[in-house]
């Protein structure tokens, strides 16, 4: 049996490029004190309109910029459920993540009756040829761009410290003068918009193409992802990486035939599994921010 | 800090005019009318619900009057929001403080006013630095507010305001929760807010610090103004008249009977009568016997111990909550446990309830050792307590007779179906005898504060408890409640039970207990008979002075 190491470091980093995508999306609302569990619907929403927009269009670019405005369309659905209207966040995130999808399902099926439709153009890889730096822009974008930029705004900005009030203690904020409603849909909208950034990845760089079972379950993990990562960026890029290099792990592992006696549907649960170790270590003593899934109302 | 010296006097810093407000039938705000000059201390004096929180939320931006003005320098403001309060040169230090605990005192200070982009924290960190100085308050400013006490938590909420520039700072019941040194360097700070020219508004319902701190007083009655005295010529009986409503004299009369119990006029007027402060304790003598004598103690009387903790430890997280306790609690006596809130006392009170394990140490209740018996073999050993959670502790949609017999269900069940005439039965008979004012049909969530207690207090006592264990049982009651849960406390002392009273009102502690033990950091620190335990003393052990 033979793991190429350098090609098992490659294949970690695309597949981790959504969850960081999303993961930091996903950080960024539960740091205003909102639990986002539309992020499953809102990546399968990022893939297709991406994908549809990209194979009108012809251009990966378009796909791109359609598949951020459906997300900021999302996050400030789910915020006007969440914040306006004051709903649960449980309830709203799971009927808003259900919604979309069969939303998605019933128009793709609508318009490709049985095909298997590919994109003409789709993002190209960059430094082709080599294991470890062959990656999408977004990749490099992701780790490079996003995550500092990400780590250093919650960090050093004014805008950080207003999502830190308003998410650990939105009477403290409000007194401050700080918009409980203006921040959290900000928030909603900024971190809804780099989930349908991770969705719209797989289908407009790394597929090229759209499927029914795209996103699978990837929007759930970035939820466990941000726990395990306490609300803090690197943790979080962290462990997305040890999810994907765990997936791309049994990737290489159920193609050799040391391997052949064990069920493909185990090592398929591998990472799955992985990350409900890290939790059940890790997440027990979790200390969440103070006005996490509670909705504002001055008394 | 203010202009023009020659006209500071004379135009005040803050002018309430006409305030109105109405919620339905009652008027929380009713005509009110204030005026605040520079460097002046006005106390506002009122019972609880007389709408002294109102006024302030009006202030404050957080409550739209339905009629009425604000003025800061003669200017009338149109305040919607605590931003425009805080514009304006309004500053509030509220009873919950607006703190995010998991920031620095730097952050928390700056907070308001940061704008979205870059944050300069050095020289943000620098002015935190010099505010802090001018009101010579000393707090490290990188700490995180989370590790810091409530006294210093205040602290940070006073310099808050100073850092905006506010010209007046209010300060809405500034020592319910400070220990008695606390108290003092609050004091020292509101002088010194003074000395700058700040207008200081304090909020207050005890009589002592109003007497302390303020150069003028005015009394809120059921929402409106009915008195506006200078500090240094009004008796406190008139002060506690006003607030009352009775006649000067009704109180006054009340204040001299010598038998009165010391727990008595300041039940009436909820207050702290001064008991050991020289300078204001000459008007209220009479008011303040040496604590204890006169609730009958009877020390020397008590007999065998009913309640008995050793070397009770509880951890959680590799973090002793409570450290090696010894306690007991004898028949007919009245053990107080006194500590500033978060030192163990939830704690405490959750593990005899049998809601938190212990990791060591025994638990006896009666000579029976209950360490890790569970809740109904405790009741049925002879505990019976009254939690400081009142909500907590009933089921708010179930009626009255229903929530009575909650813990005794299968007394009043037969074949499997509730007795529902035994129900009534004794609903009624606890009724009468508690004097709850509420049917037996009634939801509990539809009681107020103190008949909520008493069926608490109905249902711990049915049972003829051995020994019984209460926390905070007056806190936010009013005060014929009040006086009626510290006879029922008394009474049942008289009877030759135990209690183990767990309350942050120093005044109550001594007014009912024969002995006092302080709780720090999770660990006894001191014991004592009533009568060594000055509000000094305890407030030194509070504060962990007593610990090497």
């Amino acid at each position: 049996m033979s793991i190429n190491l350098l090609a098992l470091i490659g294949a970690m980093l695309t597949i981790a490029t959504p969850l960081v995508w999303a993961g930091i999306g996903e950080l960024i609302t539960e740091r205003s004190g909102v639990l986002n569990l539309s992020i499953e619907g809102t990546m399968y929403l990022g893939a297709f309109i991406g994908f549809l927009a990209a194979a009108r269009s012809g251009s990966p670019w378009v796909g791109l910029l359609a598949a951020v405005v459906s997300g900021v369309v999302a996050g400030a659905l789910m915020a006007f459920f969440v914040v306006t209207l004051g709903l649960n966040q449980h309830v709203s995130g799971l009927g808003l993540t259900l919604l979309l999808i069969a939303i998605c399902e019933f128009t793709f099926r609508l318009l490709y009756a049985g095909d298997r439709p590919t994109l003409d153009d789709k993002f190209a890889v960059l430094f082709r040829g080599t294991d470890v730096l062959a990656q999408h822009w977004l990749t490099y974008v992701g780790f490079l761009v996003l995550a500092p930029v990400t780590w250093w705004v919650l960090r050093s900005t004014g805008l950080g410290m207003r999502l830190h009030a308003v998410g650990e203690s939105f009477e403290a904020a409000d007194v401050a003068g700080i918009s409980v409603t203006a921040t959290r849909y900000v928030a909603l909208m900024v971190g809804s918009a780099l989930m349908a950034i991770g969705g719209a990845f797989l289908t407009l760089a790394v597929l090229g193409s759209f499927t029914l079972d795209i996103v699978s379950g990837r929007g759930w993990v970035c939820i466990a992802l941000v726990i395990f990562a306490r609300w803090r960026v690197w943790p979080a890029v962290l462990g997305a990486l040890i999810f994907a290099g765990m997936d791309a792990l049994q990737l290489q592992l159920a193609i050799t035939s040391a391997f052949d006696a064990v069920p493909g549907e185990l090592m398929l649960a591998l990472p799955y599994l992985a990350v409900i170790a890290a939790l059940a270590i890790g997440g027990r003593t979790v200390r969440y921010p103070g006005s996490y899934l509670k909705a504002y109302r001055r008394a | 800090m203010t202009g023009g010296a020659t006209d500071t006097v004379a135009r005040p810093l803050l002018e309430l005019t006409g305030i109105t407000k109405r919620y339905g039938d009652l008027l929380a705000n009713d005509d009110v009318s204030l005026r605040v000059a520079p460097g002046e201390v006005v106390a506002m004096l009122g019972e609880n619900g007389a709408g002294k929180s109102t006024l302030m939320k009006v202030v404050y931006g957080l409550v739209r009057p339905d009629a009425g003005t604000v003025a800061v320098d003669g200017r009338p403001l149109d305040i919607s929001s605590p931003k425009d309060a805080m514009a304006a040169g309004i500053g509030m230090v509220t009873q919950e403080f607006s703190l995010v605990e998991t920031m620095t005192v730097t952050d928390n200070v700056a907070l308001s006013g940061t704008g979205l982009g870059r944050v300069d924290r050095a020289e943000t960190r620098r002015r935190v630095v010099e505010a802090m100085e001018r009101v010579g308050v000393s707090l490290d400013p990188d700490r995180l507010v989370g590790s810091l006490s409530i006294g210093e938590r205040q602290r940070v909420e006073i310099v808050k305001a100073l850092f905006h520039d506010c010209r007046v700072v209010i300060l809405d019941e500034p020592t319910a929760v400070l220990t008695p040194q606390d108290v003092r360097a609050l004091f020292e700070t509101v002088r010194r807010l003074r000395t700058a020219g700040l207008g200081i508004l304090v909020v207050s319902h005890k009589l002592r610090e109003v007497a302390e701190i303020s150069d003028r007083v005015v009394v809120l009655r059921r929402g409106r103004l009915v008195g506006d005295r200078v500090t240094a010529t009004v008796r406190d009986e008139e002060l506690a008249a006003l607030m009352m409503g009775g006649s000067t004299d009704e109180v006054a009369a009340a204040t001299a009977t010598p038998a009165a119990e010391p727990s008595e006029l300041e039940a009436a007027v909820g207050m702290e009568v001064p008991t050991d402060q020289p300078a204001a304790s000459a008007t209220t003598t009479a008011a303040s016997p040496t604590p204890g004598t006169t609730t009958g103690t009877t020390t020397g009387t008590t007999g065998e111990p009913v309640l008995r903790l050793t070397g009770l430890t509880v951890s959680r997280g590799g973090r002793d909550l409570l450290s090696g306790i010894d306690l007991a609690v004898r028949a007919g006596e009245i053990v107080g446990l006194a500590g500033v809130s978060g030192n163990g006392q939830t704690e405490l009170v959750e593990v005899l309830s049998g809601t938190l394990p212990v990791t060591s140490g025994t638990l006896e209740v009666d000579g029976q050792d209950v360490t890790s018996a569970d809740v109904g073999r405790r009741l049925a050993a002879g505990l019976g307590r009254l939690t400081e959670d009142r909500r907590g502790s009933v089921v708010p949609q179930m009626s009255v007779e229903q929530n009575l017999v909650l813990e005794d269900l299968p007394a009043y069940t037969r074949r499997g179906l509730l007795d529902r005439k035994a129900v009534r039965a004794h609903a009624e008979a606890m009724i009468e005898r508690f004097d709850i004012r509420a049917r037996p049909a009634d939801a509990v969530a539809t009681l107020s504060g103190g008949n909520m207690q008493k069926v608490l207090l109905a249902r711990a006592l049915a049972r003829r408890p051995r020994v019984l264990v209460v926390a905070q049982p007056t806190r936010g009651l009013d005060i014929g409640a009040y006086r009626y849960v510290h006879q029922q406390l008394d009474e049942l002392r008289t009877e030759g039970a135990g209690v183990l009273l767990v309350s942050e009102d120093l005044d109550e502690l001594r007014a009912l207990s024969d002995r006092v033990v302080v709780l720090f950091r999770g660990e006894v620190v001191g014991e004592m008979p009533v009568a060594e335990a000055s509000p000094d003393r305890l407030g030194v052990l509070m504060a962990g002075g007593g610990s090497s």
